[in-house]
């Protein structure tokens, strides 16, 4: 196949790779979507293969490597459970960014590959390998951290080292000055020395960036870090002069930064603020200063008064949250759905942008349980039908249906939307204990007078619910 | 424990204390329940319906009495029925203490317990289940309507008819506490025009929410007394509140006065000379009969026309409504037996240290324990501008940007950004040029088509871009083992394994990315 086959070839990928994101645009389309992109991968790797930059030398390698990592990837997707999905992403995220390390590397080390470049040419070069290794290891660093975050083996508390700021800012200084450094290296051997500090501070910065961010700040994190495994893509094309690359990572890079950029906003935070660490510090006093103790009184009920309140209701608005995903509830809230839907409730979701670990993630274990995906809505729609609900069942949710984000200025999550499920007849909060959200403020939810609580793990009271509702 | 209802013994009480439905909850608590026979009749619940439910029925009071650990009851009990308690019975139900202290000496006497529903904490947010007097006046306003409406030669609503148009009625309510508010949606459900007044200003709020028109006294002073109660006013404020009572009588054709004071006898609203400016055929119901009358002319118990207009002043409306009444003062005793018996095994706990039960609590175990402790005063009514100030964050989740940017961002915007392109031109080389204009082409596809994507594919989203990010492969694939080059030796050994490193890395992303986005859309169903 000659170089302009191949071109042609990479230009047919990247209108399927689009199309491929454009037919996310709805869940009809969706499957189709995700075979363009299937389709699409096939021809940019075989046009690279059979191409002329690739000799039969290097088949049986790319082939044994390929179906290697294959068979691990294929397996994880298999075995994944949906409720693990955020830390899967995360996982992967740090595989792309190792990848364009390890590509970032090799480029630099093979002299074939700048033996045509010469003068700014050369410069230009060498700073995109630079810029493409340290976006790739900042990736791939993060990631790790995230996903120690997401499945628990790192806690999710911010680590506020003292002076980060001025750390950070340091290591970027030492960034640039071994950069120059790098630039002006004479020989390839002067040149992997400043290479290799870099690759170290970047790695360091990616941990550090990672550790200070909350664990209510991850769907941010995520979808920041989905953004930069794109733009090390989008390096690392610069770098070989590869215009698939290039487009491929800035679909991904823009696809994560508006994703992060909705995140922020429905959390009422600037991208900045989330990224400069945990939440309530930029004041450095913790969030229970902040606002009112709330007044009145905490009213628990216990199983079968969820289930007569749900049998007597004629519109019922559940509200999942994080903890539903940790307790595993989604199968028995889908039973509770489908036994009430038979009844003639009218049975919805309201789902806040935020709600979990990443984006989306309540739709994805809402729709494993089965839950048709017409009625799942997203917070703007469904919002103003509270007034109309007879009752807001809140599963392992806590910040997303704060009052006090409306209520009162003072609170440290003031501003940002919410589900108002006290405008509801009732609401019924499952919880496991008074504790509070990852936010670290009260929620005057709690002892509003149309509010009850049901304590305990979703997923145990959840069943005696459905027990209690087909007795 | 056993619960006993015998049959409210004052003349021409209808209620009862305790509904078959309520019977139910009761013995689920793990109660006994005997009722007294016939004692739901006037309501139209009959002895074969306390029966269907658990319910046993004794023949006479005595026996009831006797049988009887917990009584519930409506009204207070006359002294024969005092007779029949024996020690360590508990009585609820309304007492009125400090009316009736002769009753409280005699219950003392005794050594019963004795609940007051009339003496409950009503602030606390927590009794307001338990709230008997709430859901009484509730129903006192609703029916002090009806009265007024059938003793009204007219229509509540106005129409329009083949014979001729019919003005809507005018309907005044003095008063917009429970009873008021009540029957301010009564009468405007009916399709009368409403007027309320109230001494308290921020039940204004409440008022024009049930369809009424709070009509103001030309007048400055808060009149609220605490605990939600109104409190007497000052001279210049009565004088000026006659002015607007006597302008409201020669307009209205209904009053309905609802004004109490707390301890004191009841306020004198309407006078005699505003009974005769009012139109013939008008009607007032005096629901403050029983202390003394807000109108001057009206006899308690009684229906009576005077100066041509109609004076209602009956003291028995909720027992005129009976069956509703007794439901929900039923349910208040539910909800209170529930906090006596948070165990759920039929025994109860009078908990003096529990806010609630310490009010209700007017005798405990022969000792009189009223008036309780002053509860911690509520907090005064916040004002409502505080609240304004913070309106409803505005909806910035719109897709495809939120609103245009200020004119001086935007500006700057562009101007970093021509800074910018200027800077690329001037320095980088023509081949950088071309691949740049796809990098800046890309982002912008990337931006429209991913705005295009609906939130609940988010996670699909990320797993796919994480799939198609994998393209990195490409990288890895070209330098594994390019063409010989003439002239240049190059590490092959070295390259080869980081890029076998590379593909086997983005090959786990690629495979599972791509099947892990397959698997949740799969998931996707209507």
């Amino acid at each position: 196949m000659s170089q302009s086959l191949a071109s042609v070839a990479y230009i047919g990928a990247t209108i399927l790779f689009i199309l491929s994101l454009g037919g996310l645009s709805n869940p009809e389309s969706s499957r189709r979507g995700n075979l363009y992109g299937i389709i699409g991968m096939t021809i940019a790797v075989l046009a690279t293969v059979l191409g002329p930059r690739v000799t039969a030398a290097g088949i049986p390698w790319l082939v044994g490597a390929m179906v290697a990592g294959g068979g691990i990837g294929l397996y994880a997707a298999r075995t994944v459970q949906m409720t693990q999905m955020p830390e899967l992403v995360a996982l992967m995220h740090s595989l792309v960014g190792l990848a364009a390390m390890l590509v970032g590397f090799a480029t630099y080390i093979d002299p074939a590959a700048s033996a045509e470049y010469s003068g700014a040419a050369k410069a230009i070069h060498e700073m995109e390998i630079y810029v493409g290794i340290l976006i790739g290891a900042v990736t791939f660093s993060g990631s790790i951290i995230a996903f120690g975050k997401l499945s628990g083996k790192i806690g999710g508390k911010p680590l506020l080292l003292p002076g980060r700021h001025w750390m950070n800012l340091a290591g970027l200084l030492t960034v640039i000055y071994f950069g120059r450094e790098f630039l002006h290296a004479e020989t390839m051997n002067d040149g992997v020395k400043p290479l290799i500090v870099m690759t170290v501070i970047a790695l360091l910065f990616g941990i550090h960036m990672v550790m200070a961010i909350g664990g209510a700040d991850m769907p941010v994190v995520v979808s920041m870090l989905n953004s930069y495994s794109g733009w090390a893509a989008a390096a690392t094309g610069f770098m070989l002069s590869n215009d698939l690359l290039i487009v491929v990572g800035a679909l991904v890079g823009s696809s994560g930064a508006i994703l992060s950029y909705i995140m922020c906003n429905a959390m009422n935070r600037n991208f900045i603020s989330v990224i400069a660490g945990g939440f309530g510090t930029s004041g450095g006093t913790p969030a229970a200063a902040a606002g009112a103790q709330p007044a009145g009184e905490v009213i628990p009920v216990n199983a079968t008064e969820t289930a007569d309140l749900l049998r007597d209701a004629k519109s019922v608005i559940i509200v999942p949250g994080y903890g539903m995903a940790v307790a595993q509830a989604q199968h028995t809230v889908f039973e509770i759905t489908r036994y009430l839907r038979e009844k003639g409730v009218n049975v919805r979701f309201g789902i806040h942008p935020v709600a979990g670990r990443m984006p989306g993630h309540m739709n994805v274990l809402l729709a494993e349980a089965k839950v048709p995906y017409d009625i799942v809505m997203e917070m703007d729609e469904i919002n103003e039908d509270f007034p109309k609900t007879d009752v807001a069942m809140v599963i392992g949710a806590n910040d997303i249906v704060n009052p006090a984000a409306q209520d009162d200025p003072a609170s440290p999550i003031a501003g940002m939307p919410v589900l108002e499920v006290w405008k509801a007849k009732t609401s019924i909060v499952m919880k496991r204990s008074m504790a509070s959200g990852y936010a670290g403020v009260d929620n005057p939810l709690f002892y509003k007078e149309n509010n009850r609580m049901l304590f305990g793990d979703a997923k145990k009271m959840l069943d005696e619910v459905l027990a209690a509702l087909k007795a | 424990m056993r619960i006993g209802v015998p049959a409210e013994t004052f003349p021409g009480e209808k209620r009862v204390a305790t509904v078959p439905e309520v019977v139910q909850k009761l013995v689920k608590l793990g109660f006994t329940v005997s009722v007294q026979s016939g004692a739901g009749d006037a309501a139209n619940f009959d002895d074969d319906a306390y029966k269907a439910v658990g319910a046993q029925v004794a023949p006479d009071a005595a026996a009831l009495w006797s049988a009887a650990d917990i009584v519930f009851k409506v009204r207070a009990p006359d002294a024969r029925e005092v007779g029949l308690m024996h020690e360590g019975q508990v009585l609820i139900g309304f007492i009125w203490p400090a009316q009736n202290p002769e009753l409280m000496q005699q219950l003392a006497a005794r050594k019963v317990t004795v609940l007051a529903m009339d003496s409950l904490p009503r602030m606390l947010s927590r009794a307001q289940k338990m709230d008997a007097l709430t859901s009484m006046a509730g129903i006192t306003g609703y029916r002090a309507v009806i009265e007024a409406a059938h003793a009204f030669g007219r229509f509540l609503t106005g129409q329009i008819t083949a014979a001729g148009k019919v003005p809507p009625a005018k309907v005044f309510i003095a008063g917009a506490g429970v009873a008021g508010l009540a029957a301010i949606g009564t009468a405007a459900s009916l399709g009368a025009i409403v007027r309320a007044n109230d001494t308290r200003a921020e039940v204004a709020d409440q008022v024009v929410s049930l369809g009424g028109e709070f009509v103001k006294v030309d007048y400055q002073e808060e009149g609220s007394g605490g605990g939600g109660y109104a409190k007497v006013m000052s001279e210049g404020f009565q004088k000026a509140q006659r002015e607007m009572y006597a302008k409201q009588a020669r307009e209205v054709d209904i009053i309905i006065t609802t004004a109490l004071i707390p301890g004191k006898p009841a306020p004198r609203l309407i006078t005699a000379e505003m009974v005769r400016s009012m139109k013939p055929g008008s009607v007032i119901v005096d629901l403050a009969a029983e202390q003394g009358g807000n109108c001057e002319l009206t006899e308690p118990g009684k229906i009576v026309v005077k100066h041509g207009v109609t004076l209602i002043g009956y003291t028995d409306l909720p027992s005129r409504l009976a069956r509703q009444s007794s439901t929900l003062y039923s349910n208040n005793l539910f909800r209170l037996a529930e906090e006596l018996c948070k165990t759920k095994d039929g025994v109860i706990n009078v908990n003096m240290d529990d806010e609630a039960l310490r009010g209700l609590t007017v005798i405990k175990d022969g000792s009189i324990t009223w008036p309780p402790p002053t509860p911690k005063l509520p907090a005064p009514p916040q004002l409502v501008s505080s609240e304004k100030k913070i309106s409803t964050p505005a909806k910035t989740h719109s897709r495809g940007g939120s609103a245009p940017m200020s004119g001086n961002r935007l500006a700057i915007m562009f101007g970093v950004a021509a800074a910018l392109f200027w800077f690329i031109g001037a320095y980088a080389p023509a081949e950088f040029l071309g691949h740049f204009t796809v990098f800046v082409l890309a982002c912008f596809v990337g931006y429209m088509v991913v705005w295009n994507v609906t939130p609940a594919l988010h996670t699909p989203l990320m797993s796919v871009t994480n799939a198609i990010s994998s393209i990195i492969a490409i990288g890895a694939l070209v330098q594994i083992a390019p063409p010989a080059m003439a002239g240049v030796s190059r590490p092959d050994e070295w390259i080869r394994w980081l890029a076998v490193a590379g593909i086997a890395l983005t090959a786990v992303n690629m495979f599972g990315g791509f099947a892990v986005t397959q698997r949740m859309l799969a998931m996707f169903r209507k």
